[in-house]
């Protein structure tokens, strides 16, 4: 019995130690510098060479290096990665002396409205997420108007009347992809048949394996489905590679122009548009504000109307029904046609 | 007390620490080289890590994280104890958080007895899945690391199905979760300067504790130890195998059920679609790591928060993101070879001095002594051991 006693008393010792340990010393804030030394840039899973959605957001910083003369700090997130790690990732970056620092992805939603607060003097920039602080900015796009419009391609370019959607995480974001697309292509021809499926239902290894997306586009293609949108990150690669086997099958693409990606470059005589997200506009728009002292606030709201979202046209593959697509977009930004944001 | 002079006798110490030591050792050689091989200064990284790891605020955000990684590490040992592999904490903790904080979000009851349901909810839902896998190995003889990976993606689905808004989940954003946990059901923080502890950090402590006593101090930790031993001999003892089996699976999933509370309970409040996944394989390798002993566990559990603390930095600082990975995967594979080259080694010089004795005796040939039937019971006992460590691997 004695020896327990000991021993309880030693680990209680030990535990007590190590929080006396843990109240004092300097903290890393304490001994960061202050000077701004440019833009912070943290990626989502991906990294900048996602072909997508990240690769969009570091041309934007790319053209603010040129034009601005700023430099660029760039971080990336890991797989399976927590809150904790991504707080720490911008603390890291606004600590020393980074501003903005821009969170890509809405998974930086929660952590950077929150670090945001420790920095009041730091503007900082989420994409896709909504701000909830004074000195962050919610840049957000209206993903499921140009999903509508290469909805709108994709059902005028299928020969076999069956097209689908491979999205990366089944979560809001990606089913306002979804939700355009459908109806895109329902409202140009109601008898097409869309199969929706995702890589994923929760987990964000959804934006990073292509494996898994080429092997739902086999899957697709092999039930005769012969027009593919892709919108996962990452993963979308996968699937265009697959696409590009067959004859006859396109790709639709997404965030970028991934007809002009120079890691598609093989696949691209296979890639009929893609929707893109003007990323790069929206995150170049922030940089300069701060630039100029007179930073961005609240939420900007990117849509088809401020040329936030567009349609890709690399390759020509869709000239030919240029005008149907002209024909939406004026709805759309007319309000005529109102695109759901959900499925 | 003679058993406690032997275990501090000067060789047993020397032996105890050969092991740790040669490890961190070859660890700290083979890192190096990897980051010399991409082209930068390792010296200067493991400045980079010391120095930023010692920080106060490191020193707290380090045993946040660890809380999850202890109790997954735990919830793995108990099985590895018994010769069972259980790889499916991973989805015995994220089903017992969900329904734990779908449970928490809908209650309104006063908040030390809410905190009290919520627990309850998650180790049973994470014993009944993990029970599962139990009851399969027992009933149809199904191998319990085929089911667990199963049930992880199982778990995964149904969660999925669940986490919609028509369901069980509310939108925020572009996030689905959980109603939030009322404030008054949330565990207390320790105080300390400039982040607070984590309160969760004592239901680790308990657990190690427990796991200290039950495993190393009843008559059914003795019986785990035997069944994962050698089952037929614990059966001849009228040890009841099958029950075991059950038994420490349920027991191994309740631990399970735990993981995600600091995060439940202490973060996030909720559970969501950005809830923590993947702690459960951590918990493999801390478990791997800490040698399935309790403060073993611990300072393995600690020293993962310390590399992912400081692998952010690592990579502000322009080394590669995934130098923290290779170490973590050099760290495992060095002490798990360490172990087995120390137990080979004290093996052979334990039969050598045997057999001098024994040819001193002038007795060659004949098995007399009470020495070489021990060393023979001890060569058994290590060699299942060592069949164990090749399972579990």
């Amino acid at each position: 019995m004695r020896r327990v006693t000991k021993l309880a008393a030693a680990v209680t010792a030990t535990a007590a130690l190590a929080l006396t340990a843990t109240a004092c010393g300097e903290s890393s804030t304490e001994s960061g510098g202050k000077k701004n030394k440019g833009v912070g840039l943290a990626f989502d899973v991906g990294g900048r060479d996602d072909h997508s959605f990240n690769e969009a957001a570091a041309r934007g910083t790319d053209k603010a290096e040129k034009e601005l003369g700023v430099k660029t700090k760039e971080m990336t997130a890991g797989n399976n990665e927590t809150e904790e790690t991504r707080e720490q990732r911008l603390t890291s970056l606004a600590k020393a002396g980074y501003n903005p620092v821009i969170g890509v992805g809405f998974n930086y939603g929660k952590s950077v409205n929150k670090v945001a607060k420790e920095f009041p003097d730091t503007t900082f920039g989420v994409v896709d997420e909504q701000s909830h602080a004074k000195n962050v900015v919610g840049m957000t796009f209206a993903e499921n108007e140009a999903s509508y419009l290469v909805g709108v391609a994709a059902a005028k370019k299928t020969k076999t009347n069956k097209v689908s959607f491979i999205g990366g995480v089944d979560n809001a974001l990606i089913q306002k992809f979804e939700a355009g697309y459908v109806k895109g292509v329902k409202d140009t021809n109601p008898k097409i048949k869309v199969e929706v499926d995702y890589l994923y239902k929760e987990s964000d290894k959804g934006f990073n394996d292509p494996a898994r997306a080429k092997n739902m586009a086999k899957g697709m293609l092999a039930r005769g489905n012969d027009v593919i949108y892709t919108a996962a990150g990452q993963s979308g690669a996968g699937s265009i590679e697959q696409i590009s086997k067959k004859k006859g099958a396109w790709a639709i693409g997404v965030d970028s122009d991934q007809y002009r990606q120079k890691g598609l470059e093989k696949y691209k005589d296979a890639i009929l548009t893609s929707s893109v997200k003007n990323v790069d506009v929206a995150v170049y728009e922030l940089i300069k504000s701060v630039k100029d002292g007179k930073p961005l606030k609240g939420n900007q709201t990117f849509s088809l109307k401020e040329k936030g979202v567009s349609v890709a046209t690399s390759g020509g593959f869709i000239d030919d029904i240029k005008g149907d697509i002209d024909k939406a977009t004026e709805k759309i930004v007319s309000g005529e046609i109102k695109v759901p944001t959900r499925p | 007390m003679s058993r406690l002079k032997d275990k501090f006798s000067a060789q047993a110490v020397l032996q105890a620490l050969a092991a740790p030591a040669l490890a961190l050792l070859t660890a700290f050689v083979l890192s190096s080289a990897v980051i010399a091989a991409t082209g930068k200064d390792p010296f200067h990284a493991f400045y980079v890590m010391i120095d930023f790891g010692s920080k106060s605020d490191s020193q707290v955000w380090i045993i946040n994280k660890a809380i999850p990684y202890y109790l997954s590490a735990a919830a793995v040992a108990i099985g590895f104890r018994m010769n069972l592999f259980n790889i499916g904490v991973d989805g015995q903790y994220r089903v017992a958080a969900f329904f734990a904080a779908v449970v928490g979000g809908a209650l309104a009851l006063p908040g030390v007895l809410q905190i009290g349901v919520i627990i309850v909810v998650a180790m049973a839902v994470g014993a009944l899945w993990a029970g599962i896998a139990g009851v399969l190995k027992t009933t149809r003889g199904v191998s319990e690391v085929i089911t667990t990976i199963m049930l992880n993606s199982i778990a995964g689905s149904l969660i999925g199905y669940f986490l919609s808004e028509d369901k069980l989940a509310v939108k925020d954003g572009n996030l689905f979760h959980t109603p939030t946990i009322p404030e008054a059901a949330r565990f207390f923080l320790i105080p300390t300067s400039p982040d607070p502890i984590y309160g969760t950090v004592v239901i680790a402590a308990v657990i190690g504790l427990a796991y200290w006593f039950v495993l190393g101090r009843t008559r059914f930790g003795f019986d785990l130890r035997a069944v994962g031993r050698s089952e037929s001999a614990a059966s001849a003892s009228g040890v009841s195998v099958r029950r075991m089996v059950v038994t420490s699976m349920v027991l191994s999933g309740a631990v399970a059920g735990l993981v995600g509370m600091p995060t439940l309970l202490n973060k996030s409040f909720s559970y969501g679609t950005d809830f923590p996944t993947g702690v459960g394989f951590t918990g493999i390798a801390i478990a791997l790591l800490g040698r399935n002993h309790p403060i073993g566990m611990a300072l393995a559990a600690l020293l993962w928060g310390f590399l992912e603390r400081t692998g952010i930095q690592l990579e502000f600082e322009g080394y590669a993101q995934e130098i923290v990975g290779v170490m973590q995967g050099i760290i495992v594979l060095c002490v798990v070879i360490a172990y087995e080259i120390v137990r080979r080694t004290v093996l052979r010089r334990q039969q050598s001095a045997v057999g001098a004795e024994l040819s001193a005796q002038g007795t060659p040939g004949a098995p007399a002594g009470p020495d070489a039937a021990e060393a023979q019971d001890g060569k058994s006992a290590q060699s299942t051991q060592s069949k164990k460590a090749g399972t579990t691997a």
